[in-house]
């Protein structure tokens, strides 16, 4: 699916309900804005050179779709076929017998005709493949190897059978048969190529339609999954208005990854706070305000300081009594650095017990064994912030 | 930012809201309650335009995100004319070349939606006096744009050449305000006054608008496609 919309092209096409008898020449009229009177003229008039006229009456006929119209067609469409068919067969086989050179001429005609309205009646994406196709075969680079192999099997192929048929030289029975292949062809082609190319148009309109709404059903699914359980929770625990940010919080973190597509970068330092972060504040409940300036590749070390930075985070969510906490993080050349900042209770750092398992080995320690250091600013009611550093 | 005293001293700021969903202006007047004067609210970009112009209000709480050009469209439309009304970003978004974009038309801060009421109303009150407002991830933001240039000189800045640069200082006050801390907080750690870290962080401000540097602009643009 494009989102690019080529211009509205005027399509030709029957107008039945305007015409005399198909309304060929209404339509053709109306597209090239000339007198419907002029058209069916010129029709009559080409009926006088060899019945052309009525061979392309015939052939615009069946290959013309009709306007959309609120009318049904007067005919049942198969018998419009048929009767096409019959009139063009016997138009072609009738000017092939009584004009001198009617039976090359008229064929010729005809398959450029056919030719040329298939290519009208196309769609834009079928015309640039055929442009692509044709261009393949003579201009394709060195990969694309096959493209001049049939054009060379082919070429080999016409020589050889020429070749072949001009040592017999027979060449009345030569052009007899030639000229019947090409009507054969040609009819054939002029017959049964419009069928084909609607067919194919009628296929890609059908898998466009079915990509929509295979999308439709994806965001369908996506917003039944997550977006009305939140709301149905969030109903359910109206009395808990923690419970309630919690799961609008969540949510609209999912939501925003949805709509906003930030690509996530695993294996990176950035997004592993951002996940830290988007646990801890599911998990406790709180708010955390995650900065993040720069990025690395997450190492041993990192991944010890990113561990580190959950730790006092969770602390913080536990301790700290208020529900917002600052997560900065900065990526210098030779430093990374994280910060953990609360506006809560504080503590008093001297009277913590050296057993205190929390601060002491899960963040001093851990940091500490990869070569960074740990500060732990806090007074009792300035709140709490961590300062942890890592060298590169 | 949470020493609303300090701001409430100041005078009340008159307030009008740009949001297009009543819902939430009606929440924002609720919860700035008599702490600022809010005397009009729009939903669309047109139609703040003309009531901004005949109410001449001290700050304009501007939406991010709305269509017809959102926040954007208010402060172009707006213009020079009302030099004393200042425009102050309020957006759930999260897309750093918006709100870049916004700072560079004129607005002075930037917050998140989910900023608490006292939060808001002080920050309100800080633009109404001129000043600006970062919230940690604006500063978080510039801080990244300015990475990758060279620290400028710290002598005092007149305007020349370091406008694509920070001073060491600037950067000093930058990374305190992305961890959380408040300009009282910022002014005890680095030991001067609450003023010079007002004017620290409106110079920022300052260099954000006027830097014609191409790094800003690749930088928003790197950041769309990660």
């Amino acid at each position: 699916m494009t989102a690019v919309q080529a211009p509205a092209r005027r399509r030709l096409c029957r107008w039945p309900d305007e015409g005399r008898l198909a309304g060929v020449a209404a339509g053709i009229a109306e597209h090239v804005r000339v007198n419907v009177r002029l058209v069916r003229a010129i029709f009559i008039v080409l009926s006088f050179a060899g019945g052309l006229g009525l061979a392309l009456y015939g052939a615009y006929w069946i290959v013309l779709p009709t306007r959309e119209s609120v009318h049904p067609p007067r005919l049942p469409r198969w018998l419009e076929y048929a009767l096409a068919g019959v009139v063009g067969l016997v138009v072609i086989v009738a000017v092939g017998w009584w004009l001198p050179l009617g039976g090359l001429f008229v064929p010729t005609m005809l398959a450029c005709l056919g030719g040329a309205l298939i290519w009208r009646q196309a769609t834009d994406t079928e015309r640039m493949r055929l442009l692509r196709l044709s261009r393949n075969s003579f201009g394709a680079d060195y990969a694309d190897r096959t493209g001049r192999l049939r054009l060379a099997a082919g070429a080999i192929l016409v020589i050889a059978g020429a070749a072949l048929v001009l040592r017999r030289a027979d060449f009345t029975a030569l052009r007899d048969g030639a000229v019947a292949m090409v009507v054969t062809v040609a009819g054939l082609a002029l017959l049964t190529g419009p069928w084909w190319m609607r067919l194919v148009a009628q296929l890609g309109a059908e898998r466009t339609e079915r990509i929509r709404s295979q999308e439709r059903a994806d965001i369908a699914a996506h917003l039944h999954d997550s977006v009305l359980q939140t709301l149905a929770l969030i109903q359910r625990n109206a009395g808990s208005p923690r419970e309630v940010s919690r799961l609008a919080r969540g949510q609209e973190r999912e939501l925003r990854t949805l709509l906003y597509g930030e690509r996530r970068r695993e294996g990176q330092l950035a997004d592993e706070l951002r996940v830290i972060a988007a646990d801890v504040e599911d998990d406790y409940a709180i708010e955390v305000e995650a900065v993040v300036v720069g990025d690395a590749a997450l190492d041993e070390a990192l991944a010890a300081l990113a561990a580190a930075a959950r730790e006092a985070l969770v602390n913080a969510a536990k301790h700290s009594g208020v529900e917002t906490v600052s997560l900065y993080a900065e990526v210098e050349p030779h430093e990374v650095s994280v910060f953990v900042k609360d506006r809560g209770v504080g503590f008093d750092i001297d009277a913590v017990a050296d057993d205190r398992q929390g601060v002491r080995g899960s963040i001093v320690g851990r940091i500490e064994r990869h070569g960074g250091q740990v500060t732990v600013r806090s007074s009792p009611g300035e709140g709490t912030e961590i300062q942890m550093r890592m060298a590169r | 930012m949470t020493e609303g005293s300090e701001q409430a001293a100041r005078r009340s700021a008159r307030v009008f809201l740009v949001d297009d969903h009543a819902m939430f202006r009606a929440g924002v007047k609720a919860e700035l309650g008599d702490r600022v004067d809010v005397v009009g609210e729009a939903g669309t970009p047109a139609e703040a335009v003309g009531a901004i112009r005949e109410l001449r209000p001290d700050v304009v709480l501007l939406d991010v995100h709305m269509p017809d050009g959102g926040g954007l469209a208010v402060i172009e439309g707006v213009g020079n004319d009302l030099p004393d009304t200042r425009f102050l970003a309020l957006s759930v978004s999260d897309a750093a070349e918006d709100v870049i974009a916004l700072i560079r038309a004129g607005a002075r801060g930037y917050v998140t939606k989910t900023i608490s009421a006292d939060d808001l109303a002080d920050a309100v009150l800080r633009v109404a006096d001129g000043d600006v407002v970062f919230s940690p991830r604006l500063a978080g933001f510039v801080l990244d744009a300015f990475r990758e240039a060279p620290l400028a000189p710290s002598t005092p800045d007149d305007g020349g050449p370091e406008l694509d640069q920070l001073t060491p200082r600037e950067r000093e006050v930058l990374r305190l305000l992305a961890r959380g801390y408040a300009y009282k907080e910022i002014a005890a750690e680095l030991f001067i006054s609450i003023k010079t870290v007002e004017t620290h962080a409106s110079n920022v401000l300052r260099k954000l608008q006027l830097s014609s540097r191409h790094q800003l602009t690749r930088w928003a643009a790197d950041r769309r496609m990660l």
